[in-house]
C-alpha cells in the first residue's frame, strides 16, 4: 500500500441506468495531510464521486481504494469499519433534528465507544469549542443559524478524529463571514488533525484560499487540474469560465432547444 | 427537547394506564376471576335436539353461572347430540343431578340448567348425565298448538 | 391496435413495480426485525417512541373511546329496548368494543395520528441527508432509527386498543346506567356472562398487535421510501395513513373469519 494516497481512483465510471452515465473515466489520487478541491457546475456528478468514496454507491467500472482497500470489495463490516476512519459534512449539516447541539456531537463517540460520560462531556465541549460554538451545547439545530449549523456538524464530523475528511458542498447558502469562517476551519482543522481533506465545492474563491489542488469536472470527467495559482492563470476555456463565472462560454446559457425562429413562428399551435 | 426523566414518567404513566385497562376488561368485563380454566371437571350429558345452543354457552345452577360448554358433537350410533360442559371445580354436583336446555327471556341464548338430585356420591370428570331434557323448539311448540286445536274439531272453532 | 399494447405494457408496467415494492417492502421488514437489537439493548431509544407514538396518542384515544361507547349506549339502548331487553346493553357495548371497535379504531386514530408522524419524520431524516449521514457515521439508520419507532409503535398499539375499549365501555355504562337508568347489576353481570377472556379479550388484544405492525411498519416504511423532497415526504404521509386504514379493515376481516367461525 502506497502511504502517501489515501484515495486512490482508477479509470472509474458509474451510472445510474444505461443512458445516464454520470462519471465516466475519472483517474485521480489524493495524498496524505493535502486538501483537494473537486469543483464542477450543478449536477456533474460530485456527490456521486464523495458517495463512491464512502461506499454509499458502488462503481459501474474501474475501482476506488480508500486507505489501500478496494471499497467495492468490502463486506458490510468492513466497510463501516472503514467509514468509522472517515468523516463526512453534508451539504446542510444534516443535524440529527432531535437532538441538541451537545448529542449530535457526542453521537458517534456514543455509537461506538464505551467511554464513560464525563469524558465525553470533555471530549465534546473541546470538539464545539473547536468551532467557536461551545457556548452552543444546549441549543436545538433549529435555533441555529445556517452557518452555526454547519460548525456544529463540522464539529460532530470531526468528532472521532476521522483520517479523511470529506466536504459535500460546505459553501452552500452562507454569509461571506460564515463562508470565511468555515473555509478557515476546513484548512486548520485538516492541518491540526493531520486528515486529509476532499472538498466538493462550486464556490471558487472560496476554496482557492484554503486548498492544495484542484480538479474541475464537467460532465462526468476531470477536464482540468492544478493548483490554486495555475487555475487562476489558466487559459483553458471552461476553466476560465468557472473560474471568473462568465455567464456564456463552453458551458453555454441555453439548454439545447429547436430554433428560435423556427419554435415561435412556425410551430404554433393550430 | 424534553428530558429523558420526564419522557420516562410520562411512558410509564402510559403502560400503567394502558395495562390498567387490560386489567379492567379482563377482570371486571370478561370476570376472568370467577372460572379458572385449569380448575374445571368435564361431564357429559346427551340429548335428542339441543336446538340453538352453542359451544361456550354458560352452564347454570340455580341461575348462577358454575361452568361452560366446552364440546357439542354428534354421536353417530344413536343419533343424539352429546354435550361436554366444563364445570367449576368449586361446584360439586350430586351424580343424579338432571341437565335442561333452557333459554334466558322468550329469544335469549340457550344455556343448559342443571338441577341438583340428592345423591350423596357426587359427580367425577368424565361422567355422564343420565335426565337429560331437550331445548324446547318454538316451531314445535307452534306445530303442536295447531295440531291440538285442530284435534279440537271445527264445532269448538266455530264458537270462538 | 397500439394503444391497446401501450395500454398492456402499461398495466404490465404497474403490476411489476407493485410487486416490486413490496418485496422491498417485506425486505425492509425483515431487516428491521433483523436489527431490533438495538431497540432493546438500548431500550431507552424504544422509550422514547412509546412517547411519541403511545403518550402523544391518548388523548385522541382516551376522548374517541369515550365517546364511541357513549354513542354506542344510546343507540344500543334504542334497540334493545324494543325487545324488552335492554338490560343486555353492557354486553352489547363490551363486546362490540372488545372484539371489534376497540382494536379497529384505536388502530384506525394511531394511524392517522402516529403512523403519520412517523412517516414524516423518518421521511425528513432521509430529505435532510441526516439518514445518509448515519450511514456515513458507520451507523445503522435501520437499527437506530426505524427498529426503535417500529417497537415503540407495536408495543404501544394493544396498550392503546385496550384503554380504548375500557374507555367506551365506561362511556357506555355512563349513558346506559348513569343516564337512562338501565340496572347497574344486570349491566355488570350480563356482560361478565356473555364476554369471554381467551375469546373475547385475548382475541381482541392479538388483533391489535397484528394492527400494530400493520401499521407501524407501513409507517416506517413508506417513510424510508420516501422520495427526498418536501412533496415526496407529504406524498408518503398520506399514502402511510391510507394504506395501513386499509390494511386494517381488511386485516380486521381475516382475523375475524379465523377467530369467531365456531361461535
Amino acid at each position: 500500500m502506497p502511504d502517501q494516497n489515501v484515495v486512490e481512483i482508477a479509470d472509474l465510471s458509474f451510472s445510474y441506468d444505461a443512458t445516464r452515465h454520470v462519471l465516466s473515466g475519472i483517474n485521480f489520487a489524493i495524498p496524505r495531510g493535502k486538501v483537494v478541491a473537486i469543483m464542477g457546475g450543478s449536477g456533474c456528478g460530485k456527490t456521486t464521486l464523495l458517495r463512491l468514496i464512502g461506499g454509499a454507491l458502488r462503481a459501474t467500472k474501474g475501482s476506488v481504494r480508500v486507505f489501500g482497500q478496494d471499497v467495492a470489495g468490502l463486506a458490510p463490516d468492513a466497510l463501516f469499519a472503514m467509514r468509522r476512519r472517515m468523516s463526512m459534512l453534508f451539504q446542510f449539516g444534516a443535524l440529527f433534528t432531535d437532538m441538541s447541539t451537545f448529542d449530535n456531537v457526542a453521537f458517534q463517540m456514543r455509537e461506538h465507544t464505551r467511554l464513560p460520560e464525563a469524558l465525553i462531556r470533555d471530549l465534546v465541549l473541546m470538539k464545539l469549542h473547536a468551532v467557536g460554538l461551545r457556548g452552543a451545547e444546549g441549543l436545538m439545530p433549529s435555533e441555529l443559524s445556517g452557518g452555526m449549523a454547519r460548525r456544529v456538524a463540522l464539529a460532530r464530523a470531526i468528532a472521532l478524529d476521522p483520517e479523511l475528511m470529506m466536504y459535500d458542498e460546505p459553501f452552500a447558502g452562507l454569509d461571506p463571514i460564515s463562508l470565511g469562517v468555515i473555509g478557515q476551519l476546513i484548512r486548520t482543522l485538516n492541518d491540526a488533525l493531520g486528515a486529509t481533506s476532499i472538498v466538493v465545492t462550486h464556490d471558487v474563491q472560496e476554496s482557492l484560499k484554503i486548498v492544495d489542488y484542484i480538479y474541475f469536472v464537467s460532465e462526468g470527467r476531470i477536464i482540468a487540474e492544478g493548483t490554486a495559482e495555475a487555475v487562476r492563470a489558466s487559459k483553458a476555456p471552461f476553466v476560465h469560465q468557472f473560474v471568473w463565472g462568465e455567464a456564456d462560454g463552453p458551458v453555454p446559457f441555453h439548454y439545447p432547444a429547436a430554433d428560435y425562429r423556427g419554435a415561435l413562428v412556425d410551430a404554433r399551435p393550430r | 427537547m424534553m428530558k429523558r426523566s420526564t419522557i420516562d414518567l410520562w411512558v410509564g404513566v402510559f403502560v400503567a394506564i394502558g395495562l390498567g385497562a387490560l386489567l379492567f376488561l379482563s377482570l371486571k368485563v370478561a370476570n376472568l376471576t370467577s372460572l379458572d380454566a385449569s380448575d374445571v371437571y368435564q361431564v357429559k350429558a346427551r340429548f335428542d335436539n339441543i336446538g340453538g345452543l352453542k359451544v361456550r354457552a354458560p352452564v347454570k345452577s340455580a341461575g348462577v353461572v358454575v361452568g361452560r360448554i366446552s364440546e357439542i358433537r354428534f354421536l353417530t350410533d344413536v343419533y343424539e347430540a352429546e354435550v361436554v360442559m366444563s364445570i367449576d371445580a368449586r361446584y360439586p354436583f350430586p351424580r343424579d343431578t338432571s341437565a335442561k336446555i333452557l333459554t334466558s327471556g322468550l329469544l335469549g341464548d340457550q344455556y343448559i340448567g342443571l338441577t341438583a338430585g340428592g345423591d350423596s356420591a357426587h359427580l367425577k370428570s368424565g361422567d355422564t348425565l343420565k335426565l337429560t331434557q331437550s331445548a324446547i323448539v318454538l316451531e314445535n311448540l307452534i306445530g303442536q298448538f295447531l295440531y291440538s286445536k285442530a284435534a279440537e274439531g271445527p264445532d269448538n272453532a266455530d264458537k270462538k | 391496435m397500439t394503444r391497446v399494447l401501450a395500454l398492456v405494457s402499461e398495466l404490465g408496467a404497474r403490476v411489476t413495480s407493485l410487486i416490486w415494492r413490496l418485496g422491498y417492502a417485506a425486505r425492509f421488514f425483515w431487516a428491521t426485525l433483523r436489527h431490533s437489537g438495538t431497540a432493546f439493548r438500548r431500550f431507552h431509544l424504544t422509550v422514547r417512541e412509546l412517547y411519541f407514538a403511545g403518550v402523544l396518542s391518548l388523548i385522541i384515544i382516551v376522548v374517541s373511546g369515550l365517546f364511541v361507547g357513549m354513542v354506542l349506549g344510546l343507540q344500543g339502548y334504542d334497540t334493545l329496548a324494543r325487545y324488552g331487553s335492554s338490560e343486555a346493553l353492557g354486553v352489547l357495548v363490551a363486546l362490540s368494543l372488545v372484539r371489534e371497535l376497540g382494536p379497529v379504531v384505536a388502530a384506525l386514530l394511531f394511524a392517522s395520528r402516529a403512523g403519520s408522524a412517523i412517516t414524516a419524520e423518518i421521511g425528513l431524516m432521509k430529505a435532510t441527508e441526516q439518514l445518509d449521514a448515519m450511514e456515513m457515521m458507520a451507523v445503522d439508520p435501520v437499527a437506530r432509527v426505524v427498529a426503535p419507532r417500529f417497537w415503540g409503535g407495536v408495543l404501544s398499539m394493544p396498550l392503546l386498543a385496550a384503554l380504548f375499549s375500557a374507555m367506551g365501555i365506561f362511556g357506555g355504562y355512563l349513558v346506559g346506567v348513569v343516564l337512562i337508568g338501565v340496572d347497574v347489576g344486570q349491566f355488570w353481570s350480563q356482560m361478565q356472562a356473555a364476554v369471554d377472556f381467551r375469546e373475547d379479550v385475548v382475541n381482541g388484544v392479538i388483533k391489535s398487535v397484528v394492527f400494530g405492525v400493520a401499521v407501524t411498519g407501513i409507517a416506517v416504511f413508506e417513510g424510508y421510501d420516501a422520495p427526498p423532497t418536501a412533496e415526496g415526504v407529504s406524498g408518503a404521509t398520506t399514502r402511510t395513513v391510507v394504506t395501513s386504514s386499509l390494511a386494517v379493515l381488511a386485516l380486521d376481516f381475516v382475523l375475524t373469519a379465523f377467530m369467531f367461525r365456531g361461535i
